[in-house]
C-alpha cells in the first residue's frame, strides 16, 4: 500500500511534467491541424537554457531558500524566453511557407527540425550527458509503517511540491488566457474556422504565431522540472518525452488543454506504475501500446470532441 | 536558421532601406537569442560541477554570418516588385525546371538503368563505390517499397524500418537456430514482414493521416525496444554477429576447390562477393520497382490511388478501405523485409542501433524528397541523399544537422517534391502527365 502511494505520487510528478508538453502539441494541433513534431526538442532546448543559466549564476543547494528562489524565477524567465524565440522563428521558417500546402508537408519539415535542433543542440553543447547537482533537496514523510519486513515510509519531496504546484499554477493561468481575454478568443476563432476568423479581422498568422509562443514556453517550464527533478539531460531526451507529451494530449483529446493535463498524468501513472509493478525495460512500450490502444477504441480522447468527418 | 520573414514592400517597388535595417535588427536580435545562448555558453561537466566555456567570438560568427546572409538574400531572391507574392523561387526559374525534367525525363531512365547494370565494371569502379552503390540501391529499394505505403496508397508510415528490422532479425535468426540459408529466408523473411504489416496495421489503419504517422512511429520503437531487451533471443544491444554470407545459387564465394572462382575459371577475388552482392540488390530493388508499376494497373493499385485521392469517395464506391490499406501496408512491409535480410547478409552483423527512427525519417525523406508516387525520383534522392552523406563522411558531427537543414529547405522549395508530376495508369484518348500541384492529395484520410 505504501508502495502503491509512493509511486503514484512520483506518477503526477512525472505526469505533470508530461502535461506541460502535451499543452503545446494540443494547442498547436487545435489550431492548424498539424502535430509539431519539433515541441519535444523545445523542451529539450529549454532543459539545456535552463542548465546553462543555473550554471552562469552558480546555483548550489547551499545558497539560502530566499536566493534559491529568486535565481530560479530568473531561470524560468530566460528559459521560457529564449525557448520562445526558438519556437516562433522556426513556426516563422519552417511551418507558415507551407500553410495551404498539403497536409504532410509540415509534418516532414517538423521531423527536419526536429533532426536539426537535436544535431545543432548535440553540436554546441556536447553529446555527453550533463549532470546537475541537486538544488532543491529535502522532502517530507506523509506515511509511516514498520512491520516484520522493517520500516516503509511515503516522502514526497521539495521538488515534487514544486512541480505539482508550478503546473496546478501555469495550467489555471493559460485556462483563464484561453477562456477570458480576446488572445484566447482569437485562439479559439482560429480554432474552429481559420478563414472566417480573419474575415472577421483577426490577424490569424499573429494568432498562430503567439500559440507557438505559448507552447513554447510551456515547454521550457517542463525543460527546467525534468532538469531539477532528474538531474540529467542530454539532447535525446525530447524525442521520447515528445512522443509520451503526443500521445497524452492524444488521450486527453486533442485540443482539449484540461484534456492535455488529464492525458499527462494517465500516462505519468501508467508509466510509473509499470515501472515499479513489471519492468522498467519496457516502460516505453507500455506508454507506446497506450497511445495506440486509446487511438483505436477512443480516437477523441477522454475529453475532446468526436470529429466529424465532412466531404 | 534565425531569419524572420517579416519583409514589408515600397509602394513603387523594391525594398525601402528602411525596412531592410528594421528586418536586419529583428534577425540579429533573434540570432542573438538563438545562438548566443546556446552557442556562446556552453556547459562543461567539470569537477565539483559543471562550468561555462565562452565562445563569444564563435556566437559573433554565427550571427554575423546570419545577419549576411539574411542581406543577401534580401537584395537579390526576395526582391520583387512591389505588390506581388514572394516565391522563394523566381516563377522563370520554375518553369524552366520544368521544361527540362520533361525533354529530359524521357531518356533518362534507361540511363540510368544501363549506368546501374554496367557500374561494377567500370574502370574507376573500386571497393569503395561499390559499397556506397550497394548502400544506395538498398536505399533505392527501401524507397520503393515505402512509395507504395506513403506514394500511392498516401498512408504516412514513420515506423517503415521496423520491417527493415523484422526482414533482418528473421534471416539471422532462421540461420542461427535452423542454419536455413540465404535463399530460403529471404522469401521467408518477406513474408513474415508483411504478417508484422498486417499484424500491426490491422488495429491502426481505421486512423485519420497523421495519427496513423504517430502510432507507427510508435510501433516502430517498440520493435526496437523489444529487440534492445530481450536479450536471450535477440541478443540486446550486442545485436547477432557470424549471420552465413549469401552464395552463389549453393555456390559459395571461396577460396579454392568448389568455390565461385574455381567453378567458373576465375582467378580467385574478394570483390566477386560485392559485384554478386550490388547484383542482388539491383535485383531485387527492380523487382520492387516492377511489382509496384505493374500493381498500380491493377484494380488493387488503382483503389490505392483512389484511397489517397479520397477516401470518402472510396468508400462511398464500395471499396473496403481496410483490406486496400492492409494490402499496400503488407505489401510495402514485404519488401522491407527483402531488403532487411539483403542487409542482414551485407553486414554479416545486425544490432538494434540499425533501426532507429532516424533511418525511418531518411526512407521518408526519400520518398517525400524524390516526389510521391514517383520512381525515378526516388532514385534521384536517394542517389543526392546517400551520395550528400558520403561528401559530408569528413564532417561527421555536421552531416545530421545538413540533412535536416536540407530537409527543411527542399519542403519549403518544392513541397511536392524533385518529381512532381504524376503518370496517370488510366486515361481516355491520350496519355497527359498531371502536374502534382493541381491535385489536392497525401490527405491520407
Amino acid at each position: 500500500m505504501e508502495y502503491f502511494v509512493q509511486q503514484l505520487i512520483n506518477g503526477v510528478t512525472l505526469g505533470s511534467i508530461y502535461g506541460l508538453i502535451a499543452i503545446g502539441y494540443t494547442m498547436v494541433y487545435g489550431i492548424i491541424g498539424m502535430i509539431n513534431f519539433a515541441h519535444g526538442d523545445i523542451f529539450m532546448v529549454g532543459a539545456f537554457i535552463s542548465l546553462i543559466v543555473i550554471t552562469a549564476l552558480g546555483l548550489a543547494a547551499s545558497s539560502s531558500i530566499f536566493i534559491i528562489i529568486l535565481a530560479l524565477i530568473l531561470v524560468l524567465v530566460c528559459a521560457m524566453i529564449i525557448s520562445s524565440v526558438f519556437g516562433w522563428t522556426l513556426e516563422r521558417l519552417a511551418y507558415r511557407p507551407l500553410r495551404g500546402s498539403f497536409r504532410l508537408a509540415p509534418l516532414i519539415t517538423a521531423i527536419g527540425v526536429s533532426i536539426v535542433l537535436q544535431n545543432y543542440i548535440q553540436i554546441s553543447q556536447g553529446a555527453r550527458v550533463k549532470p546537475l547537482q541537486p538544488i532543491i533537496s529535502g522532502g517530507h514523510t506523509i506515511m509511516r509503517r514498520v512491520d516484520e519486513n522493517g520500516e516503509f515510509v511515503v516522502q514526497i519531496s521539495n521538488m515534487q511540491i514544486l512541480i505539482i504546484t508550478v503546473t496546478i499554477v501555469l495550467m489555471t493561468v493559460f485556462s483563464l488566457i484561453i477562456a477570458r481575454t480576446s488572445l484566447g478568443r482569437a485562439q479559439r476563432a482560429c480554432e474552429q474556422d481559420r478563414k472566417m476568423a480573419s474575415l472577421l479581422g483577426i490577424n490569424v498568422d499573429r494568432t498562430i504565431s503567439t500559440t507557438f509562443v505559448m507552447g513554447a514556453a510551456l515547454a521550457a517550464v517542463a525543460g527546467l522540472m525534468y532538469l531539477l527533478y532528474y538531474g540529467v539531460i542530454d539532447f535525446y531526451i525530447g524525442f521520447v518525452a515528445g512522443v509520451k507529451a503526443f500521445t497524452a494530449a492524444v488521450l486527453g483529446g486533442i485540443g482539449s488543454l484540461p484534456g492535455a493535463m488529464l492525458g499527462g498524468l494517465v500516462i505519468g501513472l501508467i508509466e510509473t506504475l509499470w515501472s515499479a509493478y513489471f519492468s522498467v525495460e519496457y516502460k516505453d512500450v507500455a506508454a507506446f501500446s497506450m497511445l495506440a490502444i486509446v487511438l483505436i477504441f477512443l480516437p477523441q480522447g477522454l475529453l475532446g470532441k468526436p470529429e466529424v468527418e465532412k466531404v | 536558421m534565425a531569419e524572420a520573414t517579416q519583409t514589408g514592400t515600397g509602394a513603387g517597388g523594391g525594398l525601402e532601406l528602411a525596412e531592410i535595417g528594421k528586418d536586419l535588427a529583428i534577425t540579429a536580435l533573434l540570432g542573438a537569442a538563438i545562438f548566443g545562448s546556446t552557442i556562446a555558453f556552453k556547459t562543461e561537466t567539470a569537477t565539483g560541477g559543471l562550468s561555462l566555456v565562452l565562445r563569444f567570438e564563435e556566437a559573433f560568427f554565427v550571427i554575423a554570418a546570419v545577419v549576411i546572409g539574411r542581406l543577401i538574400l534580401l537584395l537579390t531572391v526576395w526582391r520583387r516588385p512591389g505588390g506581388t507574392d514572394r516565391t522563394f523561387v523566381p516563377q522563370a526559374l520554375q518553369t524552366r525546371y520544368t521544361e527540362f525534367l520533361a525533354k529530359t525525363g524521357k531518356a533518362f531512365v534507361p540511363i540510368v538503368l544501363l549506368f546501374a547494370v554496367v557500374f561494377p565494371f567500370l574502370p574507376f569502379t573500386d571497393r569503395y563505390l561499390l559499397d556506397l552503390g550497394i548502400l544506395i540501391l538498398t536505399y533505392v529499394m527501401l524507397g520503393w517499397g515505402l512509395n507504395i505505403v506513403v506514394g500511392l496508397a498516401g498512408l504516412l508510415d514513420l515506423g517503415y524500418v521496423a520491417f527493415y528490422a523484422v526482414g533482418a532479425y528473421s534471416y539471422a535468426l532462421l540461420a542461427q537456430y535452423f542454419g536455413l540459408s540465404f535463399w530460403i529466408c529471404l522469401p521467408l523473411a518477406g513474408i513474415l514482414a508483411a504478417f508484422w504489416g498486417i499484424i500491426l496495421g490491422f488495429p491502426v489503419l481505421r486512423l485519420r493521416g497523421d495519427y496513423l504517422a504517430i502510432v507507427t512511429l510508435a510501433f516502430g520503437e517498440i520493435i526496437r525496444i523489444v529487440l534492445l531487451n530481450w536479450y536471450e533471443f535477440t541478443g540486446g544491444p550486442d545485436g547477432l554477429s557470424g549471420i552465413p554470407r549469401p552464395s552463389f545459387f549453393g555456390i559459395p564465394f571461396k577460396r579454392g576447390e568448389g568455390g565461385f572462382a574455381d567453378f567458373f575459371g576465375l582467378d580467385y577475388s574478394s570483390i566477386h562477393r560485392i559485384i554478386f552482392l550490388y547484383f542482388l540488390i539491383l535485383v531485387l530493388a527492380l523487382i520492387t520497382n516492377f511489382v509496384t508499376i505493374r500493381l498500380r494497373r491493377l484494380p488493387i493499385g488503382r483503389a490505392w490511388e483512389a484511397l489517397r485521392e479520397d477516401e470518402i469517395a472510396c468508400r462511398s464506391l464500395g471499396l473496403n478501405t481496410v483490406s486496400i490499406k492492409l494490402t499496400a501496408f503488407a505489401t510495402g512491409a514485404m519488401f522491407a523485409g527483402f531488403a532487411g535480410s539483403f542487409f542482414a547478409t551485407r553486414q554479416g552483423f545486425i544490432s538494434p542501433e540499425s533501426f532507429t527512427f532516424i533511418e525511418s525519417a531518411l526512407i521518408l525523406a526519400i520518398v517525400v524528397l524524390g516526389g510521391m508516387g514517383s520512381q525515378i525520383g526516388v532514385v534521384i534522392a536517394s542517389v543526392a541523399m546517400i551520395g550528400g552523406f558520403e561528401i559530408f563522411r569528413e564532417a561527421e558531427q555536421y552531416r545530421m544537422l545538413i540533412f535536416g537543414l536540407a530537409m527543411v529547405m527542399i519542403m519549403i522549395w518544392r513541397p511536392r517534391g524533385l518529381i512532381s508530376t504524376r503518370e496517370p495508369s488510366i486515361f481516355l484518348k491520350e496519355k497527359k502527365s498531371v502536374s502534382a500541384d493541381m491535385v489536392a492529395q497525401g490527405e491520407g484520410h
